[in-house]
């Protein structure tokens, strides 16, 4: 099973407004988002500041704050937010039946 | 007489609400190009499906909801075949054939065969007792069980269990809701929303049980009851599967035409086969599937367009929800995710019930959820279906359509102006704006000074924004800012939300944002660790502490270091060790591979990059030697450094290493509003540095020097001495009562060295030393908060707990998924 879309596991196993991750060999670590509307993001679990893992920061409305140094890192673009400047590469990402699913090329190019 | 002979045949698979309606556009069009034939599962007429609720609740009768009677098929020439299902297609010789033995040829087929309701896979889903809520034979049996009175438990607090749960309880059953997600209607409700619905139908009696996950139905020849996975078994005679529906899509994939989520279709509606034709729910159109009726209708018009041959094509829907409970006013529509430079606006009435909150993007709305007040529900789904531009109406778009478009008042400024002095400016308090102007002319310059003058926003906030319009309108420029607000979510400062928070005995932190008007949806990273603190203090053993309002070292009880790793400290009691623990250490050490472990400055054993994935078993290994976490992440006790005092040294006085241990085993696991360091010096020479320690003695000939609010951090601070005693007992008691006093008054990440700077010693001195009645209240109420606070949270994640913090959640090998493939 390869297609476009990869099958990461069911939505309920990342906590509402948390994050789970995804370690991609060798690669970059991606880092799965659950706000508390229930939308998922992913992004690669590296903030563009000095690469905090974004995956354990407090996730409140649809951004997240990097547990580092508390850069607020929006999670639809991955633009750090206020007056900081840096951006996080997103990987597109949906719900299938209760699945999730990330795009596969998106996660191999944030591999490489 | 019309000739059947010329006229194509359509036969349609569903008599529901999308096949009919199909055909009524159909014949709109034109009446005489299909002779029309419908099969139809149930035995009824074409009826309105979502009327079913009212049906239940006893507010409808069947034959109120009927849409096509039989004199319509009648009328229109059309063969109705009910209660006779459709079994099979065969594609190849263009027919159907029916459970009855009936085989029909078509020139076109239309399958509209709906969605069946999702059945649990759990052990008793097939006992006599359990009912989906999709059709009239189960709203028969919902009341039939109901006539029989009894318990009833609704699995899924979506929409059709809500409504399910709504009518059951009207009929007299005694309902309980299971929801596997924490809130009510997740998919169309934020969490302010899902928290007032959930409210609104406890007080009508319903049990609402959120993040309960069913594991069995049980019952011998019948349903007697359900069991979680948890153990709580909830009595049942009838239980409702409401948790979710799937596309009926069996028949067309038996014949082998395309299907995913449901049956594949374009934007004509036509299937993999460009004679069959597929509507309603059973469809997936550009990779969705809808749940609700408005698509269907947006769906057969389209369709009608191909059939006659003037093709106009479906684009998707976009889809708005009302709850029909009657009493309750729930809607939401469109796409909350936001995203890209997507702003939440929020309004909060907690006085008349009322929460709405809009999502713009780029000056058009995009999203809304209103709870309590949906009269303007339906402007909102038009403005956000036509993608109106709004930037005119933002500042008042929250306001509602009323307001927004009342004689161009798009200046809120203008409009507040505009408003007669007799207005009620303030609910709670029932100020006028004459009054606020009148408390701002006698020199109330700042919010504050108006909430101290005229109370106007002093209980809710709701109305801040209107205060804060009205000091702009009188003073202009000379408006003072207030003191510092708890962060940009709300108007309230730390205190006013803490005495709010025990004055309105609020029990949760959607509770707390809805009743304080926070602006944001969930909140923002300063305000939720602090709400999450404040609650824990004011309910000890019943606030249920959440994880994800806690900075990462407090979630994942570990410190998280610059790379990523963590560091991990285990207590020692009062800086004291053993052999057996350093080996412990030491094995975790080579291991895990951990590349330091370091002495801290608090007189203790840090071990320093261990990976999340690793955190468990590495408490695992040190809590089998008997060792329990440090919580040198903590906002809370960290570590009782001691000298070693009269035991050993020439100059001590008193076992100053045994008050330390005591100090420590009675006052590690409490959470407090930063972190809070103890120290036990066994003479002056204060070896263990007491006079810097938030707490701290220094052993005297004649007792116990305590010291408080002493600081070696950023600012440099030294203790005050608080009081002098003469017995370890009586060194315990104070520090008890000091340390309840710091959690119950100190704003969230204040150490005791910048409070007692803000309060004053005198204060401190005044509650703990003067006033013995307070100092044994303020005691007994730490003691009782520590029955519920020590347990060591490693032990209980080395055996599975919070798993989802540790592991990752699936792995991603490139090379090997290009094998497979
Ligand atoms: C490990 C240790 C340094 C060491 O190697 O000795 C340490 C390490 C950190 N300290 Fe400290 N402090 C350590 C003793 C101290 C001391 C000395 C003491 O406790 O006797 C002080 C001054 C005393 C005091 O707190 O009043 C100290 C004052 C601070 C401060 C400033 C606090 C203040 O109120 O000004 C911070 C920053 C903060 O908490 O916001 C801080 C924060 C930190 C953090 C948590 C920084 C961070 O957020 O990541 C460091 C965590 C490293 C880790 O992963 O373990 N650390 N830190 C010491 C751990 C003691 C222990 O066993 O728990
Ligand atoms: C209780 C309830 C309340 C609802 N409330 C709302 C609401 O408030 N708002 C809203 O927008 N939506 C609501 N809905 C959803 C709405 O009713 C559906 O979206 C709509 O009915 C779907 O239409 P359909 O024609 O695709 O399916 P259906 O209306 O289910 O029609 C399908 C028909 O096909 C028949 N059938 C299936 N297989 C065969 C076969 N092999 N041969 C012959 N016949 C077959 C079925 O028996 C059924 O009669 C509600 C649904 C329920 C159950
Ligand atoms: S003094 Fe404390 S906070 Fe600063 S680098 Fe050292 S350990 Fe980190
Ligand atoms: S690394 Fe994320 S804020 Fe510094």
């Amino acid at each position: 099973m390869t297609g476009e879309w990869l099958d990461i596991g069911w939505l309920e196993e990342i906590p509402v407004r948390g994050s789970r991750t995804v370690p991609v060999d060798g690669g970059e670590e991606i880092a799965l988002f659950r706000t508390g509307d229930d939308k998922v993001f992913a992004l690669v679990n590296r903030c563009p500041h000095k690469g905090g893992p974004l995956s354990q920061g407090i996730v409140h409305g649809h951004s997240v704050a990097c547990p580092l140094h508390n850069w607020t890192i929006a999670l639809a673009t991955g633009e750090a937010q206020g007056g900081d400047r840096g951006c996080t590469p997103i990987i597109p990402v949906k719900i299938s039946g209760g699945r999730v699913l990330i795009c596969r090329a998106s996660t191999l190019r944030a591999a490489a | 007489m019309i000739d059947h002979v010329e006229r194509l045949h359509l036969v349609v698979i569903g008599n529901g609400m999308a096949g009919c309606r199909a055909v009524e556009e159909l014949l709109a069009r034109d009446a005489r190009r299909y002779r029309v034939t419908i099969f139809g599962a149930e035995r009824h007429v074409n009826y309105n499906r979502i009327m079913l609720s009212p049906v239940l609740a006893g507010e409808k009768s069947f034959d109120d909801i009927v849409i096509n009677d039989a004199d319509w098929y009648r009328a229109n020439d059309i063969a109705l075949i009910a209660g006779d299902p459709v079994t099979a297609i065969d594609r190849a010789s263009r027919t159907v054939m029916s459970r009855g033995g009936r085989v029909v040829h078509y020139d076109k087929l239309l399958i509209a065969t709906g969605s069946d309701p999702f059945i649990i896979p759990v052990p008793g889903a097939a006992l006599p007792g359990v009912v989906g809520f999709r059709d009239m034979s189960d709203v028969d049996a919902m009341l039939a069980a109901a006539e029989r009175g009894g318990d009833a438990v609704v699995i899924g607090g979506g929409l059709l269990g809500l409504e399910a749960a709504h009518g059951l309880s009207l009929r007299g059953m005694k309902v309980t809701v299971l929801h596997l997600m924490p809130t009510l209607m997740e998919r169309q409700l934020d969490e302010a929303a899902g928290w007032l619905l959930k409210s609104a139908l406890e007080a009508r009696g319903q049990t609402i049980l959120t993040g309960a996950d069913t594991a069995e139905i049980i019952g011998a020849d019948a349903v007697e009851g359900v069991r979680l996975k948890d153990g709580r078994v909830i009595p049942a005679q009838l239980v409702v599967m409401a948790a979710g529906i799937r596309p009926n899509t069996a028949l067309a994939r038996e014949a082998g035409l395309a299907v995913d989520r449901g049956i594949k279709v374009d934007d004509h509606l036509v299937t993999s086969d460009p004679d069959v034709l597929a509507v309603g729910e059973c469809v997936e159109h550009d990779g969705q599937v809808y749940g609700l009726v408005a698509p269907l209708w947006e769906m057969c018009r389209a369709l009608a367009d191909g059939l006659v041959g003037q093709p106009s094509g479906y684009r998707g829907s976009v889809t708005s929800t009302k709850l029909k409970v009657s009493g309750i006013d729930v809607f939401s529509a469109g796409d909350f995710a936001g995203g890209d430079g997507a702003e939440d606006i929020v309004l909060r009435d907690a006085s008349r019930g009322v929460y709405k909150r809009v999502v713009v993007r780029d000056d058009r709305l995009v999203g809304a959820v209103l709870y309590g007040d949906t009269a303007d529900g339906a402007w909102y789904f038009d403005l956000l279906r036509k993608q109106e531009d709004i930037a005119g109406l933002r500042d008042v778009l929250i306001f509602g359509q009323a307001f927004a478009q009342g004689g161009g008042q798009a200046d809120p400024r203008a409009a507040v102006a505009a408003l007669p002095d007799d207005t009620e400016i303030c609910g709670c308090n029932g100020v006028s704006k004459g009054q606020v102007i009148a408390c701002i002319g006698n020199g109330a310059a700042s919010l504050d000074a108006v909430r101290a003058g005229c109370k106007a926003s002093a209980s809710c906030g709701s109305c801040t924004t209107l205060v804060g319009q009205l000091l702009d309108l009188t003073l202009g420029e000379a408006v003072e800012a207030g003191p510092k607000t708890m962060c940009k979510c709300t108007s309230f400062g730390h205190d006013d939300v803490r005495r709010e928070i025990v004055a309105q005995e609020m029990r949760s932190i959607p509770e707390v944002m809805h009743k304080l008007h926070w602006s944001t949806p969930d909140g923002c990273s300063s305000c939720r660790p602090a709400l999450n603190y404040y609650l824990l203090c004011a309910l000890p053993g019943d606030y249920r502490d959440d994880q994800q309002s806690r900075f990462v070292n407090e979630r994942m009880h570990a410190n998280i270091q610059k790379d990523g790793t963590y560091s991990v400290v285990p207590r020692m009691w009062g800086g004291i060790t053993t052999p057996g623990e350093l080996r412990a250490i030491a094995d975790v050490v080579e291991k895990y591979n951990a590349p330091m472990v370091k002495v801290t400055g608090g007189q203790r054993l840090d071990i320093f990059g261990i990976r999340k994935e690793d955190l468990p078993a590495v408490w695992a290994d040190l809590n089998a030697a008997g060792m329990v976490s440090g919580h040198a992440y903590g906002k809370a006790l960290r570590t009782v450094k001691t000298c070693v005092g009269a035991e050993w040294c020439r100059f001590g006085t008193q076992d100053s290493t045994g008050l330390g241990v005591k100090l420590e085993r009675g006052f590690w696991g409490s959470w407090m509003p930063h972190k809070f360091k103890m120290a036990v010096s066994g003479c002056p020479r204060n070896c263990a540095e007491a006079t810097i320690k938030d707490f701290g003695v220094i052993c005297v000939d004649s007792g116990y020097e305590l010291h408080v609010g002493g600081n070696g951090g950023i600012h440099i601070r030294a203790t005050d001495l608080l009081v002098k005693v003469a017995t370890e007992t009586e060194a315990i008691h104070y520090a008890a009562a000091f340390v309840q006093l710091y959690r119950e008054e100190a704003r969230y990440l204040e150490r005791t060295a910048p409070w007692i700077e803000r309060v004053g010693l005198a204060h401190v001195k005044d509650r703990i030393v003067e006033d013995a009645a307070g100092r044994d209240a303020l005691a007994a109420r730490f003691w009782h908060a520590q029955t519920f606070s020590q347990d060591d949270p490693w032990a209980e994640r080395a055996v599975g707990k919070a798993r989802e913090q540790h592991a990752h959640m699936a792995a991603f090998n490139p090379i090997r998924v290009e094998e497979i493939a």
